[in-house]
């Protein structure tokens, strides 16, 4: 399990806790470099899958029991952070609601901004937002006007990434 | 029991432990007046008509606390007829975006607690979660997400609570807090005490000593400590 880079362009890339059990630490993409880091196995142990939820089928990938562990949870952050410092990132964007549990941890180690993407209605004042795919139907994705300055570099931070949707709609929402 | 891990490296440079404060509990403190700016995100902002008492707890040897709690509301901004007319929405937003304010909201939580023997910080979901996992971290407790129905998978523990208009719920893990543990409640605001009465009934319910609630924001016209009882409740900043 680690961490996944979506780029679009050069303007936001995507660091997500990916909650897929199945594939072991060693297992975890070259091109990450923490392929060998002895943290992952903690954290990918931390994660437990709870089936057929919301619905039949569905393999859910349960991150809260990584926040029982305040150590593995720690690992995370951590992770992300080593990873982030360094790179110039003035904002780190978290998606509503898993999001918000990584994405202000790590925005406040590395000294940037955080920016919550929300779901409809739920921000106030004025908002720019981003329609996305559902397998039935569509939703939608908020963020402030002005949150975010032309030129600054910005990570998505979001617990899990399925199909990519919402965090595409992020990537978009932030691009404009 | 096993002894908490140490904060993230990270978070450590950020939140120093260094700093020794001592606060009396927030009903016994002082008031100094600041005011929370309004105006639309990167344009330019206006003073308030609606001033904010700022909670200044006693603190011994604390110092530095006014001013970090005066720059914590001043990043706050209040937008009205929010989400419905004569509804003075109290923002937390804009603070997100000041690295500085941030980082001092989280660290008068961490310095109040640190020591305390908190083991559960709780998180009333959505901005609850903004708030908790970072204090989590540094005290190197668990957190707890406090969810709306049907959003936690697994075996849950719900409790209702009275909204204007009808009921709501909040869900908990079966199993996430533990008899016995202390925990900390945490969220952005208390308005009218609804939904943390409900979180601090939860945590008790499974054994656990609820320690504090813990706000950013305190609205103390709608007496949201009344429904809370005798369970103390820490907040930064006050809104008239």
């Amino acid at each position: 399990m680690g961490e996944e880079d979506i780029s679009n362009d050069s303007k936001s890339s995507c660091g997500c806790e990916d909650g897929t059990v199945e594939a072991p630490a060693a297992a975890a993409p070259k091109e990450n470099g923490r392929a060998a880091d002895p943290r992952l196995q903690a954290i990918s142990d931390a994660i437990r899958v709870v089936p057929h939820f919301p619905k039949p089928g569905i393999m859910f990938n349960d991150i809260t029991a990584l926040l029982l562990r305040p150590a593995a949870f720690k690992d995370a952050v951590d992770m992300f952070v080593e990873r982030y410092r360094g790179m110039r990132i003035a904002a780190v964007a978290g998606i509503e609601a898993r999001g918000f549990i990584f994405g202000p941890a790590i925005a406040l180690a590395i000294g940037a901004k955080f920016i919550p993407l929300r779901k409809p209605k739920k921000l106030p004042g004025e908002v720019i937002s981003e329609t996305y795919i559902l397998e039935y139907g569509t939703d939608c994705l908020e963020m402030h006007v002005g949150a975010t300055e032309p030129g600054e570099r910005v990570v998505v931070v979001d617990d899990l990434v399925a199909t990519g949707g919402t965090l595409c709609a992020a990537i978009k929402l932030l691009g404009e | 029991m096993t002894s908490p891990p140490p904060p993230p490296s990270s978070l450590l440079r950020r939140l120093p432990t260094t700093r020794c404060c001592c606060f009396a509990s927030a009903s016994s403190g002082w008031s100094a007046s600041a005011s929370v700016r309004l105006g639309s995100l990167g344009g330019k902002q206006r003073r308030g008509h609606r001033g904010v008492a700022v909670m200044a707890a006693a603190a011994a040897g604390g110092g530095g606390f006014e001013a970090r709690v005066a720059r914590i509301a001043s990043t706050i901004r209040v937008i009205p007829d929010f989400p419905k007319p004569g509804i003075m929405f109290q923002d937390i937003t804009t603070m997100l975006l000041k690295p500085d304010a941030f980082r001092d909201t989280i660290e008068l939580f961490v310095e109040r607690y640190k020591d305390k023997g908190i083991t559960v910080i709780a998180g009333v979901e959505a901005r609850g979660f903004i708030f908790g996992p970072p204090i989590a971290l540094a005290l190197g407790a668990k957190f707890v997400p406090l969810r709306k129905p049907k959003k936690l998978p697994g075996e849950v523990i719900s409790e209702e609570y009275s909204l204007e208009y009808g009921t709501d719920k909040i869900e908990m893990h079966v199993g996430a807090v533990e008899p016995n543990g202390r925990a900390v409640v945490v969220d952005d605001l208390i308005a009218t005490g609804g939904t943390l009465s409900a979180a601090v009934k939860l945590i008790e319910r499974a054994g656990a000593e609820v320690v504090e609630c813990a706000c950013v924001i305190e609205l103390p016209e709608l007496k949201g400590r009344d429904k809370l009882g005798n369970k103390p409740v820490f907040v930064l900043v006050k809104a008239d």
